[in-house]
């Protein structure tokens, strides 16, 4: 092979190798992102059952209760609500009345089955999706959400 | 009055170092050796002025002085004295000044081992350094002043975030911070390259060091930080790919690449555009990531109160350092003529290969990282990107690196034989295989990636092993020819193969964690059993325990191996006293290479208490790999420093200038 020929053969392999890791993360991120939406968003986007969301809102204010390692709580926009239910142990910072966000699947029955429910380190920080959501449905009233 | 001379000399510091980048970028083509002199004196004076800045702080902190308005927000007397200390950069403006700090000491650094750089080099070098150090103090000052009072001072501080008050506040950020910070030194060697034409080999060599010292501590750093979540923050996770965490692991992919690309450009003076390219960008992911984790722009599991203006002021700053790095790279690129010729198959292609499949990944990271702002902008949705993502793209570009990891250090340089270096790894290889089926089928059968994965982890482990071996002799020689040899390779030898060895060990305990982990979460009465991957866990009861500025709940766990031994496990729930938070303390106990996390959950009606408990197979050899390749590292820099001294010019041209 020519000098020439091996620099095509050397940009040729790269090219390819990059192409595929192009294609890879374009897939990747067609099926793996997950969406972030209120209590009010799943109502009206018809959120399919079995569909992996981060839900956002406050915990409703009385609403938290406990069976054996089974939690139960409600997510509130302030015009939707939506009941939640998450196995094991809630994170130190999960009070009602405070933003939360929990990730999970909306169940057949409606009930939204969490994986994972978001803690926060410190006491004034409030997610920003959950601020945005709650700018958005007239709820925010904390000016600088930390 | 420490208070307002620390402040005075952080200003000080703040104008030392604008007049030394005028001074260097106006006069660094000077024949005379007056402007490298001043910027050598003012570098070091830079340090003096900014440690100076900082004991002040400390001091503050220690003595519990609340008038100090960062100290009342993040410190309370109660905190043992440890905790007081680290909680000076538990926060915003104390940790962007400890930033500063381990900026200024670098510049000092090579301004006191530099003496032997050209003297253009070494001006333009320093100028950067000051021109960074100019831009961040001036930050510092302008938009997160540390030393701002507060008039009355209050008599109690609102204490340090709780989940703060822990040993590893006082390890892991300073690590971090050196790993992201000493990459500037590249940046600044890469600029000052690009200016003075001054890209060769020898400038490889110099750069070296301080990649090395970089990525150690970079190595370090996250490793440190991901166990300190790992234990701290109770959900049993060591690594969230979380934007936070991503910020961090950008800049050490890149620097890994960088350190192999400055190898090909020190032995065969080739890739000099693609390593100058790779320590701009090295920097410029630092850089980003200080800038997402200050700006609050994401949402992190990590995130602690942040302020989004001062965000801006961060983003402009990285707009211009790297927009016009980049820019001079641009400009001056095209005048680099390209180095030594090699084919596919050599040290050289398997570097090259090393190199893309890092810098893919970092890529995909990247995207990853930033694709939920991008689409947040543009369309207003609120999306996350999360495991799945990374695992999938990350995963698929790191695999084929680790397949041909082990190959890299056996090809010679130009020229390699692909077929004998593959005979002399089917030793290696064949072990692999062995060891991953065995240990597949001693562990169960579980997810179906898993068997490749340890194979993958194996391979490179017998490989690096291979390496050595092979170095010594070892089998074809009598066995005391193959001791000498084996004490007689050079550290940099051993370096390779310990920090590649490292990455194996750190696949291994990555695959078998996730692959073998064990969880049960139950609700547990006083007496009750649980079993978990053959441990017995017997729940004793919850009493009460006082700590010096906490109270809390401490229940207590008998655990049964299934060896037959007995061990006690206290995890806790504590509210500290200050600021009424509460946190919950995991238990772990260590049993080889393996580990038992319990979590102890809010107790409810008749003593029963949730228990969250987890069996980690081999998790901690994910650290122990880490810490490998951080030996490694100081390996390699110890013998590296017996050369920095005295780098032997490579070109004519050189001689001329010195």
């Amino acid at each position: 092979m020519t000098r020439k020929q091996k620099r095509l053969a050397v940009i040729g392999g790269l090219g390819a190798v990059l192409a595929l890791a192009a294609t890879l993360i374009f897939i990747a991120l067609r099926d793996q992102i997950v969406f972030f939406y209120s209590p009010s968003d799943v109502k009206e986007r018809a959120v399919a059952a079995g569909t992996a969301i981060r839900l956002g809102g406050l915990v409703k204010d009385g609403s938290i209760e406990r069976i054996g390692e089974t939690n139960g709580f409600i997510v509130t926009d302030g015009e939707t609500e939506m009941a939640v239910r998450f196995v094991g142990i809630l994170p130190d910072l999960f009070r009602e009345g405070q933003g939360v966000v929990v990730e999970g699947t909306v169940g057949v029955d409606g009930v939204f089955a969490a994986t994972n429910v978001l803690a926060k380190h410190d006491e004034n920080y409030m997610p920003k999706e959950v601020v945005d959501a709650l700018k958005q449905r007239g709820e925010w009233q904390r000016e600088g959400g930390g | 009055m420490t208070i307002e001379l620390g402040h005075f000399a952080l200003i000080l510091a703040f104008a030392i170092a604008s007049v030394s980048a005028l001074v260097g970028l106006t006069l660094w083509r000077r024949s005379d050796s007056r402007a490298a002199l001043y910027l050598q004196q003012a570098a070091i004076l830079q340090f003096l002025l900014i440690a100076a800045a900082f004991a002040a702080l400390i001091q503050a902190f220690v003595t519990s002085d609340f008038s100090l308005l960062l100290a009342f927000q993040h410190s309370h007397s109660d905190q043992p004295l440890i905790y007081r200390i680290t909680a000076v950069w538990g926060n915003h403006e104390g940790s962007m000044l400890l930033w500063v700090l381990i900026l200024v000491a670098m510049g000092a650094a090579v301004a006191a081992f530099g003496r032997n750089l050209p003297r253009d080099l070494l001006t333009l070098v320093l100028a950067f350094q000051s021109l960074l150090a100019a831009a961040f103090s001036g930050f510092t000052i302008f938009t997160s002043n540390p030393f701002a009072r507060l008039a009355p001072a209050p008599f109690e501080g609102r204490d340090l975030n709780p989940i703060l008050q822990d040993i590893g506040l006082a390890i892991h950020p300073p690590l971090l911070y050196i790993g992201y910070v000493g990459f500037s030194v590249c940046f600044s060697f890469a600029l000052a390259a690009l200016i003075s034409g001054r890209i060769d080999a020898a400038w490889a060599r110099w750069v070296r060091p301080w990649t090395l010292l970089s990525w150690t501590f970079l190595t370090l750093g996250i490793a440190m930080g991901s166990y300190w979540a790992y234990y701290e923050l109770g959900w049993g996770g060591w690594w969230f790919w979380d934007p936070v965490e991503n910020a961090s692991f950008m800049p050490w992919l890149a620097g890994t690449a960088l350190l192999h690309s400055a190898l090909v450009m020190e032995k065969r003076n080739a890739l000099k555009i693609w390593t100058i390219f790779l320590a701009i960008i090295t920097f410029s992911l630092s850089l980003l990531g200080t800038f997402l984790v200050r700006s609050g722009i994401l949402t992190s599991v990590h995130t602690f109160a942040s302020d989004p203006t001062r965000g801006l002021v961060i983003l402009a700053l990285l707009a211009c350092f790297i927009g016009a790095a980049f820019v001079l790279f641009a400009l001056r690129a095209g005048s680099l003529r390209a180095g030594g010729l090699f084919a596919p198959v050599s040290r050289e292609g398997a570097l090259i290969l090393n190199n893309l499949l890092l810098a893919t990944a970092t890529a995909a990271v990247l995207v990853g990282t930033l694709y939920p702002l991008l689409l947040d902008a543009l369309t207003g949705r609120t999306i996350s990107v999360g495991a799945p993502f990374f695992e999938l793209t990350f995963g698929a570009i790191m695999a084929p690196l680790l397949v041909i990891l082990p190959f890299g250090p056996f090809l010679a340089w130009k020229r390699g034989d692909f077929v004998a270096v593959a005979q002399r790894l089917a030793l290696a290889a064949g072990l692999a295989l062995f060891v991953a089926i065995l240990f597949f089928a001693l562990s169960g059968a579980s997810v179906s990636l898993a068997p490749l994965g340890l194979l993958l982890g194996f391979w490179v482990a017998f490989g690096a092993l291979a390496d050595i071996a092979d170095r010594a002799r070892l089998f074809r020689a009598d066995m005391g020819t193959s001791l000498r040899r084996l004490f007689g390779l050079p550290r940099t030898a051993w370096a390779t193969a310990i920090a590649h060895f490292g990455i194996g060990v750190t696949v291994i305990g990555i695959v078998s964690t996730s692959a073998w982990e064990s969880e049960l979460v139950t609700a547990m009465q006083p007496g009750a059993n649980a079993t978990v991957a053959g441990y017995t866990i017997q729940f004793d009861g919850i009493d009460r325990t006082e700590g010096q500025n906490f109270s809390g709940e401490r229940g207590t766990f008998t655990i049964t191996s299934p060896g037959g031994g007995m061990r006690t496990a206290h995890p806790e729930r504590r509210t500290y006293s200050a600021s009424g938070m509460p946190t919950t303390e995991a238990a772990i106990e260590t049993y080889g290479l393996s580990q038992l996390y319990l979590q102890l959950g809010e107790p409810g009606d008749a003593g029963t208490s949730v228990v969250r408990i987890w069996h980690k197979p081999y998790i901690t050899l994910i650290w122990l790999g880490t810490l490998l390749m951080a030996c490694a590292g100081f390996l390699s820099l110890s013998y590296r420093r017996l050369r920095i001294g005295a780098p032997k010019p490579s070109s004519a041209r050189q001689e001329a200038a010195v």
